[in-house]
């Protein structure tokens, strides 16, 4: 077809507003036209512009209306796909006269356009499914009264409080009785594995990287108060990438679980620095897989790897650093986890427990069983596709993945098979507190089965006011442009975000989280040891889920 | 709340005794059932201590499943006790009530006393699973020197049914629960006490944490810890599990059942690195109350202990020859009512309370002090 040479064209070529996920809405009327929402804009999303417009106006005492057409600045929204709003509000938050905000478009089409280059949509955040979660269908129905009498939150002491590490079964413990009292008997010479006492919520994987120092530190910070002030046992990982060679060498290793994934980035640092620390750390996480992304590697774009994280990670500046999806030295499930599992016990003298990280699928089971034989797996971590993750492939967050309930249920289920479920803690992850209720997810995972509970987003979200939702607003993790300064490395954004005031609100939420989860065990008449597998206490409004996690349905 | 009546003596003693302290702490129950199980025989049962006894109940086709079966595997038949019945209203008969004392096929004596209380507990689980289907035969306990009875009922009018207050029937140790139903089914395998292999425990209240344990005990791959119809079952099992399976003394099954939840308290006993290791280890079976806990070992040692919480009643009171163990203070007044009851001792959070083998000594061990 000849093209129309020589015709200007007109705007039918362009997109309308109305296929992008977010359509800016903006007050002529209240913008005083300061220009701020169009500098805040991470994706540039708004200009400003002038356009030409008939204005009817009156002058003098007497109404005589008259019209005129003038120029007037204005904003208007991109449409390109690659500057799409996302939604994010910045916008909103900068105004001084709320003249401007994105309002979210259900019937977008997006994802039709966001291929530019040949290349699939990569964002952060998780996976775009607002609907409402099995975690969250799941009800506490075992209610003690009169036959049981409940407990007290308030009064009653409780200890929540979980394992994490490789438990001994009650027969191979090295006790034997003399005088009637049992004593440790030192000439069985009986390995007995690390294990450590958590609160049952920890703060999973999120990289130093990743994550901005403010954004990290202030979690750490928060972690380590909880610990030492508040007496709540609550650890957290590091993620991919190493940790602060001070914190390496500081008394405060012990409240951190050091991950190692398939690209080893951070792991010169940490190694120099084994014979210089003072403490062991909690535990080392050998991550193989994650849930928002299942099936990827690790991905910390070019524009996040500044001088810190270069340092930290021993890699030059402004390079994509991709962590392959598997172990590249390892080509079975005997070399990935069995070796490496030893190989980890042994750097830290068989001290510090040693666990793997899956994404949630339907092969966890056969993970499982391996390990539940192999005396020196501490635990086994599994993450549902409602995780997180700071940069994928769009496809692999929205449609990869096994959710989360049924996967734990299952692997649950199949280690009381054995008899071993007091043996190998599972933790569960992916999804917790999607619609803010911390406590009563986590509760529910550990009445299904799981140890410990590991939350991500949920913190972003409560500690750092982190935009991220399931209606893909913000999601710009992967860019580098965190519009909170979470995500990022450009001083110019973290500096939004004050790391004293993260650690303020992870104590609180941990805190709270405490009192919940005492709110919904005392009702149910538990206080002593967390419900674990205590699945007579859940209920389900839909009976073919009931029936898949073995729980009753009720509605 | 169910009603709890144990009496441990030198002297052999009816156990309509513990079924009329049971009377006094009738306000307010429906009586939805009594569980009687007796150690250390008198009576027609004194001579045969040391022959095993099955106790049940039965239908005629049931009983002859039994005789089959037991002449099938080579057990003679040396008693049978079979009570006359005295029509009670509201109490329905079934056919055959029985206590019968067997000869072992191959002598009991010849063999290591633990496999032949494996081979009697198989025998009982055989019986049970021949006869549960259609309910035809009920199997209690099978085990030397321990007799079991168990109706739906009205306790004292369930005593009177079977003629207990006859004084034929008599024991050194009877444990009587008078069972007041809540969640579970009334059904006779719901029916404490509950027996196993020389174990035997009572409790009342409701395990919170009966799902969790019952999934662990199903998992230890011993054939007996099976059942569980009531969730009080699982004390009786755990005691099993801790003593006999572990070998550990007696007092750690408190240790089992209610850990010391504070690292200072566990600091400052003397065994701390074994507890430290047994409270990750046996963390499925701790329980989470209400309950308190009755029970005897197999050398006749009587023990009561209640939830961390102490949440429910129990008291221990008696003279040396005779101690009485039950939920509510008006029973051990009828028991013994001759005792100084300032003596009497109500186990809290932390003690664990033993009487000795005929009522000789009681013991009462504080976990902080161990």
């Amino acid at each position: 077809m000849e093209p129309a040479a020589g015709v200007t064209l007109d705007n039918n070529h362009r997109l309308t507003p109305k296929e992008l996920q977010y359509i800016i809405r903006w007050n002529s009327d209240r913008c005083k036209r300061c220009g701020r929402c169009t500098a805040a804009c991470p994706v540039k999303a708004i200009e400003p512009t002038v356009r030409v417009q008939r204005m009817t106006f009156s002058e003098g005492p007497i109404p005589k209306p008259g019209a005129q057409r003038r120029v007037v600045h204005a904003i208007s929204q991109v449409t390109d796909p690659e500057r799409a709003c996302v939604g994010c509000a910045t916008c909103t938050l900068v105004c001084p006269n709320e003249a401007i905000e994105p309002e979210l478009n259900e019937r977008n089409k997006l994802l039709h356009y966001k291929n530019k280059g040949g290349d699939g949509y990569k964002r952060g955040g998780r996976r775009n499914d607002p609907s409402i979660s099995v975690l969250d269908r799941l009800k506490f129905t075992r209610i003690s009264m009169l036959t049981d009498p409940a407990l007290d939150a308030g009064r009653h002491e409780f200890r929540v409080r979980s394992l994490l590490g490789r438990v001994l079964p009650p027969e191979e413990l090295p006790l034997k009785a003399v005088d009637g009292k049992l004593i440790v008997d030192s000439a069985a010479d009986k390995f007995i594995p690390p294990v450590r006492e958590i609160f049952p919520i920890m703060i999973g994987s999120m990289s130093v990287g990743a994550l901005s120092p403010p954004m990290w530190e202030g979690l750490a910070m928060g972690v380590a108060y909880l610990n030492e002030v508040e007496g709540l046992p609550v650890v957290m990982a590091s993620g991919e990438g190493g940790m602060p060679p001070r914190l390496l060498r500081s008394r405060y290793l012990k409240y951190f679980i050091i991950q190692i994934a398939s690209g080893y980035f951070g792991w010169d640092e940490i190694v120099r620095a084994l014979p210089h620390m003072v403490e062991d750390p909690a535990a080392i996480e050998i991550k193989y897989g994650q849930g928002a992304k299942p099936g990827d590697g690790g991905l910390l774009m070019a524009q996040k790897v500044l001088k810190l994280i270069s340092g930290i990670r021993g890699v030059p500046q402004f390079v994509d650093l991709a962590s392959p999806p598997t172990h590249q030295t390892k080509y079975s499930i005997e070399e990935a986890v069995a070796k490496m599992i030893q190989s980890m016990s042994m750097a830290w003298g068989f001290r510090v427990p040693v666990y793997p990280k899956i994404s949630g699928t339907k092969t966890a089971r056969a993970v499982l069983n391996n390990l539940a034989r192999n005396p020196y797996a501490a635990a086994l971590s599994i993450d549902g596709e409602d995780g997180g993750t700071g940069a994928a492939y769009n496809v692999s967050m929205d449609k990869m993945g096994h959710p989360i309930a049924s996967n734990l249920r299952e692997c649950y289920l199949d280690l009381v098979k054995q008899g071993k479920q007091n043996e190998l803690p599972l933790i569960a992850a992916g999804g917790v507190g999607k619609r803010g209720n911390l406590a009563a997810n986590a509760a529910a995972l550990i009445m299904l089965g799981a140890s410990v509970v590991s939350i991500g987003k949920y913190i972003m979200q409560a500690a750092a006011d982190c935009f991220g939702d399931e209606h893909n607003r913000c999601n710009l993790c992967n860019t580098g442009k965190c519009p909170r300064g979470i995500t990022t490395q450009d001083p110019k954004l973290y500096r939004r975000l004050d790391a004293d005031k993260v650690a303020l609100r992870t104590v609180e939420v941990f805190k709270a989280a405490n009192v919940e989860l005492k709110k919904i065990f005392a009702p149910m008449g538990r206080s002593t040891e967390l419900p674990i597998g205590m699945s007579d206490g859940l209920s389900i409004d839909d009976k073919a889920m009931a029936e898949r996690l073995g729980i009753t349905y009720a509605c | 709340m169910c009603r709890l009546a144990a009496i441990t003596s030198n002297d052999y003693f009816s156990p309509m005794e513990a079924i009329l302290a049971l009377e006094t702490m009738k306000e307010g129950h429906d009586g939805s059932g009594l569980g009687l199980t007796l150690k250390d025989l008198g009576g027609e049962f004194e001579k045969l201590k040391q022959y095993p006894i099955l106790s049940g109940v039965g239908s005629k086709k049931g009983i002859e499943m039994l005789d089959n079966y037991m002449k099938r595997k080579g057990f003679k038949l040396i008693h049978n006790w079979s009570p006359s019945l005295h029509p009670v209203k509201g109490i329905q008969a079934r056919e055959y009530y029985f206590a019968r004392a067997y000869d072992v096929p191959g002598s009991c004596a010849e063999r290591k006393f633990a496999d032949c209380e494996d081979m009697l507990m198989k025998t009982r689980l055989e019986l049970r699973a021949l006869g549960e289907p259609d309910q035809s035969l009920f199997v209690y306990s099978f085990y030397p020197d321990v007799l079991t009875i168990k109706e739906v009922g009205d306790p004292l009018d369930v005593g009177r049914f079977f003629g207990l207050d006859s004084g034929k029937i008599t024991s050194r140790i009877c444990l009587a629960q008078g069972r007041q139903n809540t969640n579970y089914a009334i059904y006779l395998y719901a029916c404490h006490p509950f027996f196993l292999q020389g174990y035997c425990t009572m409790t009342n209240g409701e395990n919170t944490a009966f799902v969790p344990i019952r999934e662990y005990l199903s998992g230890r791959g011993f054939p007996g810890y099976m059942g569980y119809n009531s969730d009080s079952e699982v004390f009786a099992h755990i005691l099993h599990y801790t003593v006999r399976q572990l070998g550990m003394p007696l007092r750690y099954y408190k240790d089992v059942i209610t850990p010391l939840m504070k690292e200072s308290e566990i600091a400052q006993r003397s065994d701390a690195d074994a507890l430290r290791l047994m409270r990750q280890s046996l963390r499925p079976l701790c329980i989470d109350g209400p309950n308190c806990v009755i029970g005897f070992t197999p050398d006749g040692t009587c023990f009561m202990t209640q939830d961390a919480k102490k949440l429910r009643p129990g008291v221990v009171g008696g003279v040396k020859g005779k101690y009485a163990l039950m939920s509510e203070e008006c029973g051990v007044d009828s028991a013994i009512p001759q005792r100084d009851r300032s003596t009497d001792i109500f186990p809290m959070k932390y003690d664990f309370v033993t009487i000795s083998p005929r009522a000789q000594e009681v013991k009462i061990w504080n976990q902080l002090q161990g």
